[in-house]
């Protein structure tokens, strides 16, 4: 995944509560066995009409859509399906970053995974956000603040390794393989025990 | 020892590297379910580094939600939706035989939705940690497990190393007091949780389930409850194991055996929340407080009691909510026209669900203007129904019956709901467009399902069988 350290760019908002993965990215765009293209799907049923022409109105049809980095949205963002399409598919439309005053567990953590930087805040700071439709934010991440255009600090929290991950690029596999003695232990540990529990 | 409750046993115990201020735990996963779906990045992943699935015997995969639920063509050629679905199953199928992957595909006959699927083989045991690259993995927590959805690239390091970094969630327990009256079922119990807590009460936290009313609750119930967490926001949900637990255990296909079974049982029944113990967050329900309910919004905290209105407009969430579903604020939701009901899913497509839709449907047809789908959720679910007659039931009243699978809880085979069109369905998620662009639906249990495909509008179940309302309201 593409590292993350800082980013200046506009903001998009999509002040609706509860944005579902379902909105973000429709089943009927996960039958495919690769990433490749997924961002075309991004929130389809919102753009598009049932013949796939563009609907009139939709922030995100609009030209800024596509040069806007910074998606502000509405509280619990992300619920729903477990899809990492879902992120993925932000991702491929232009995103980088996701702002809200809540977003869903597994959302999250899939985003981190993927290289989309979830950012939580208190209300009313992304109330104040949400309300800053098209304008320029810096997103810091090795500063872990975000920066508005009036010069506004808004400082978020991010788990340590996530942070370091997005940072550096990397994904966790080869922490995780690092471990391998570690696991063999446990498995040895747990498998003697249950064998024993079994016998 | 500080009294723990059942989810920190069941953390402590999966510990291979505890978490520190630095680093999130890793935690050991005891059984990895896979579908067609959410996989084959996960496998492109092992391919890219040249890595095997470090233990393909915790490791398990079935077909079902990219599946046609109708029977092969005449050449025996399985219908798929889309040569894209069928390419995907395809896949599943390669990866399965490339790194010795147990799959229960096509020629299986215990093929069926993962979650119903596994409890069902007996593979979900209690005390075990359970994930599969879907939300609903939450069903699994009914055996007193700990169980959530994780994405692909997840996926990818459990089949990698068979473990997850996790920062370790807060703990919820929501205590169901009394019991639930006549009519009224855990689909509508897990209703009346979400709509109480928000479909973000439950963000970071894991719930244990406990109380009287989940107590008196079959383990299938049980799993319908569990099954939906996820729609509070919570990754986990999970009930401690009891005799109930032990005796749905037994006998199962990859269940212990003999005196191991018995040993295995003792360790279940341990498994517990210690008194004393203290959870992050309490929340008292109480069951006798639940009528039949429907959703009749966007998401799933937006239900009322069958009976009740529908909130009225004014805010910006219900006036978007109305105008999808097409509803009049402040009007009740009795009477409503309904176009489609779909009874499956791995929220209601087991066993007792069918059996439930089948009582009502028993001597009763659907209404002229309702088509009515029901989907068992597994093979087995299939052939138990047969046995029982339940088909010849759904047949004769004019529903279709069909083969297991996700089917129109996601839309993603074909079985879609269509545009502009009601249903109401004993699924688990009413997302605009769920089950197709433009469907509107209103969630609700295989009871209510049945009772409205037979009068073709929202009716009280509890009219059309006998069971009276505990309020005469």
């Amino acid at each position: 995944m593409d590292a993350f350290t800082t980013l200046t760019g506009r903001v998009l908002v999509l002040p609706e509560k509860n944005i579902d993965t379902d909105q973000i990215i429709p089943a009927r765009f996960l039958t495919a066995t690769s990433f490749d293209g997924i961002g075309e799907g991004a929130f389809a049923d919102w753009r598009f009409d049932a013949e796939g022409n563009p609907l009139d109105g939709c922030v995100l049809n609009e030209p800024r859509a596509a040069d806007s980095p910074v998606l502000v949205a509405g509280h619990n963002f992300g619920c729903g399906s477990s899809r990492e399409h879902a992120p993925r598919a932000l991702l491929g439309f232009g995103f980088r970053v996701v702002i809200s005053s809540e977003i869903a567990d597994i959302f999250r953590s899939n985003s981190q995974n993927v290289g989309l930087l979830p950012v939580v805040l208190p209300e009313e700071q992304h109330l104040a956000l949400m309300a800053m439709d098209g304008e320029e934010l810096t997103v810091n991440l090795e500063a872990c603040e975000v920066r508005t255009s009036t010069g506004e600090r808004y400082p978020f929290e991010i788990d340590g390794f996530a942070r370091h991950c997005l940072l550096e690029g990397m994904d966790r596999l080869d922490f995780l393989l690092s471990q391998e003695q570690h696991i063999t232990n446990y498995e040895e540990h747990h498998e003697r025990q249950d064998s024993a529990a079994a016998g | 020892m500080a009294p723990r409750t059942l989810f920190d046993k069941l953390w402590d115990a999966h510990l291979v590297q505890a978490e520190t201020g630095d680093l999130p735990a890793v935690l050991y996963i005891d059984l990895h379910l896979v579908h067609e779906v959410t996989s084959p990045q996960g496998f492109d992943t092992l391919r890219a580094r040249g890595l095997p699935v470090r233990r393909a015997d915790r490791t398990l995969a079935t077909l079902d939600h990219s599946t046609p639920t109708t029977p092969p063509d005449e050449n025996g050629e399985r219908r798929y939706y889309t040569p894209q679905a069928r390419s995907q199953v395809e896949q599943l199928e390669r990866n399965c035989a490339e790194f010795g992957v147990r799959l229960e595909g096509w020629d299986s006959a215990q093929r069926g939705i993962v979650h119903v699927m596994g409890p069902e083989i007996g593979a979900t045991q209690p005390g075990m940690t359970v994930v599969c690259g879907d939300s609903h993995t939450a069903t699994h927590g009914a055996f007193g497990a700990l169980a959530f959805g994780i994405g692909t690239t997840e996926v990818g390091y459990v089949l990698a190393t068979q473990c997850l970094m996790q920062r370790k969630p807060r703990s919820m327990r929501i205590t169901v007091n009394g019991r639930l009256g006549p009519g009224v079922g855990a689909k509508d119990l897990i209703l009346h949780i979400i709509h109480a807590i928000g479909v973000g009460g439950g963000t970071g936290h894991v719930i244990e389930y406990a109380g009287e009313a989940i107590e008196a609750l079959s383990m299938e119930q049980r799993m319908t409850v569990c099954n939906m967490t996820i729609e509070a926001g919570a990754r986990a949900g999970m009930i401690a194991p009891d005799e109930k637990t032990v005796e749905y255990l037994r006998g199962r296909p990859l269940s212990p055996e003999g005196r191991a079974f018995d040993r295995a049982a003792a360790r279940w029944m341990a498994l517990r929340s210690d008194a004393g113990a203290r959870f992050d967050q309490e929340v008292a329900i109480d069951a006798a407080d639940i009528a039949p309910t429907l959703t009749w919004g966007i998401d799933p905290g937006m239900s009322v009691p069958v009976t009740a209105t529908v909130p009225a407009a004014g805010s910006a969430g219900v006036d978007r909510a109305l105008a999808y579903m097409g509803l009049e604020g402040g009007k009740p939701l009795l009477g409503h026209p309904v176009d489609i009901v779909f009874v499956g899913s791995c929220t209601n497509g087991r066993i007792s669900d069918l059996r439930e839709a089948a009582e009502v449907l028993r001597d009763r047809t659907v209404s002229g203007g309702t088509r009515m789908l029901v989907v068992p959720g597994s093979e087995a679910v299939r052939r138990q129904a047969e046995a029982e007659g339940l088909h010849e039931v759904f047949l004769a009243a004019g529903a279709e019956w069909r083969e297991p699978g996700c089917s129109m809880c996601l839309a993603m085979n074909g079985d879609l709901v269509p545009s502009g069109q009601t249903a109401v369905s004993t699924s688990n998620r009413n997302f605009e467009g769920r089950q197709g662009p433009g469907a509107r639906t209103l969630l609700a249990s295989p009871l209510t399902a049945a009772a409205c495909a037979v009068a073709g509008k929202v009716i009280d179940p509890r009219g059309l069988t006998g069971a009276t309302p505990r309020e005469a309201a």
